[in-house]
């Protein structure tokens, strides 16, 4: 891979160790990628926050860095509510290290901002054409395929490593020749809400690591497409998907699926909730203030039975308390920084309901429950019901 | 004898060689705080890898190897240097997270140099030199 000058006095240790081990990290990927270049990155999405999934390890590094990033980067969801964590009953010695965890990405300059939906909290975070450096791959898939600009999948180090030098390798997804479609995803069923939650868990799995481009007989809405985004790149792992007509041609003849509305009502089928729920969680990826708002409808007049979880980031519960207030009156609790994928809370419950197609693909592997799957309406029905 | 190579993670280090021919997942293979390796699974099975060259192919499973490799090194039982046939992401960034001096783009016969050979890892000169068994 080619270095500028600059670059290769990074390379050799001019800008300090942190900044040397960082460059090697890109330098490392570049050439196991074949890029031919670093290219500079407008922003960076940094994974590796949960001390479930970084552990004792992931902290020291961590915390034994030295430096301060040079473009606006923001983390990923924490293991807890960086605040309300004695609510999720997570135990003082995880909450201390988490807290830890936040503190040295912090003393780095990155925002504690922990969402995996920053191009919500920050619209100005992605913008179309740019280059990023995201992790967290519901994000990867946001960035990619609705708002236009090209990150990789990147790993947690990776990201942190692009966040402190400003670049990243010129591979992958930044290049146009990997962004070309490589499956025609037909669906013939009417999808609403959940259903494309539905729809990537079963594409997912058929188009693995692929570009699908999907047409629809409807146009999703930005939720919606967030939805699918995250359940492709969990059941699989989609980067990058187009549902419009803005697509680059295909090179090839390429495979065609088609999807019925029988297909899609057997994910809800298959994985109905029954008597062993005891859980009921919402915002996965995070919600937005409009689903909040709709939440907050549903909500309304009503008394849950059920633990009922809505996960969000904090920056966009501070600007609705209104909405908080009403979606909490009903004992629903709103959880902030965390998800329930990545909190080690979920583990003390037996059955999680969720909405989510990528919680569905998740929850048994990551947090070992059971999950069971259905519409925001009847998550919302099996909180309110009497136990 | 002299080896090129390709440097992945920067430095110079010496030992003795580990070889396996099997691919290594550092996440529940080594017991990050001793270097014992702990699955019995692998061809490495009751060995320590700890002050070790150790010469593998390439890493393989979960990302989190890359920081199980960082905390050996804390503990005083990482490998003095590591050589692979050809590297990825999760050993390379262990590796260099923790300063381990890490080459890769070696010949294949370097698989079967025996255990317990001494042998030089340079990554900043980019070079392996093996010590000649004595005769």
């Amino acid at each position: 891979m080619h270095l500028t000058r600059e670059e290769e006095l990074i390379y050799q240790g001019e800008g300090g160790d942190t900044r040397r081990r960082s460059m090697e990290i890109l330098v490392a990927l570049g050439d196991i990628y074949g890029a031919d270049r670093l290219i500079p990155v407008a922003s960076t999405q940094i994974a590796g926050v949960s001390y479930k999934t970084l552990g004792e390890a992931g902290l020291e590094w961590i915390s034994d860095l030295r430096g301060t990033v040079v473009v606006p980067s923001i983390l990923n969801p924490a293991g807890m509510d960086l605040c309300r964590w004695q609510e999720m009953k997570i135990e003082e010695e995880f909450a201390r290290h988490q807290l830890e965890v936040i503190e040295a990405y912090r003393r780095l300059g990155i925002s504690p901002d922990c969402t995996c939906t920053p191009y919500n909290l920050r619209p100005d975070a992605a913008r179309p054409g740019e280059t990023l450096a995201w992790s967290e791959s519901s994000a990867v898939s946001f960035a990619n395929s609705v708002i236009g600009a090209r990150t990789n999948r990147e790993g947690g180090p990776s990201a942190l490593a692009a966040a402190l030098v400003g670049k990243t390798p010129r591979y992958g997804y930044h290049l146009d020749e990997n962004r070309v479609p490589t499956h025609r995803v037909k669906v013939e069923a009417h999808l609403e809400g959940s259903d494309y939650g539905a729809l990537g868990y079963l594409v997912g799995k058929i188009v693995g690591g692929g570009v699908p481009r999907f047409v629809f007989r409807q146009r999703p809405t930005r939720d919606e497409l967030k939805s699918l985004g995250a359940a492709l790149a969990a059941s699989g792992s989609v980067a990058l998907y187009y549902f419009d007509e803005n697509v680059p041609p295909a090179q090839d003849e390429i495979e065609e699926i088609i999807v019925s509305p029988a297909d899609v009502r057997e994910v809800y089928e298959k994985n109905s909730a029954d008597e062993d729920v005891d859980i009921v969680a919402i915002g996965c990826p995070h919600c937005s203030q409009k689903e909040l708002e709709r939440l907050a409808d549903l909500l309304a007049g009503k008394k849950v039975h059920r633990e009922f979880w809505i996960c969000t980031a904090r920056g966009i519960a501070e600007r609705c308390p209104r909405l908080v207030e009403k979606i909490e009156g009903s004992g629903a609790r709103i959880f902030c920084d965390s998800c329930m994928v990545v909190s080690p809370a979920s583990e003390l419950h037996r059955k999680m309901m969720v909405n989510s197609g990528k919680a569905l693909a998740y929850i048994p592997g990551m947090c070992k429950i059971e999950a069971a799957f259905g519409t925001l309406e009847d998550c919302v029905r099996v909180a309110a019901e009497r136990v | 004898m002299e080896i090129r190579c390709h440097r992945v993670s920067g430095g110079r280090s010496a030992g003795k060689a580990l070889v396996t021919r099997e691919p290594i997942s550092f996440l529940g293979t080594v017991d990050p705080d001793t270097g014992m390796v702990v699955d019995p699974g692998h061809e490495l099975y009751g060995r320590s890898i700890g002050g070790k060259v150790l010469i593998f192919p390439e890493g393989k499973g979960s990302t989190v190897g890359s920081y199980v490799i960082y905390q050996l090194k804390k503990r005083g039982a990482a490998p003095a240097a590591m050589i692979n046939l050809q590297s990825e992401p999760i050993v390379a960034v262990g590796a260099i997270i923790s300063g381990i001096p890490l080459v890769d783009r070696v010949p294949e016969d370097l698989l079967s140099i025996e255990d317990g050979t001494e042998v030089v890892v340079d990554a900043d000169e980019e070079v392996v030199r093996i010590e000649e068994p004595s005769a």
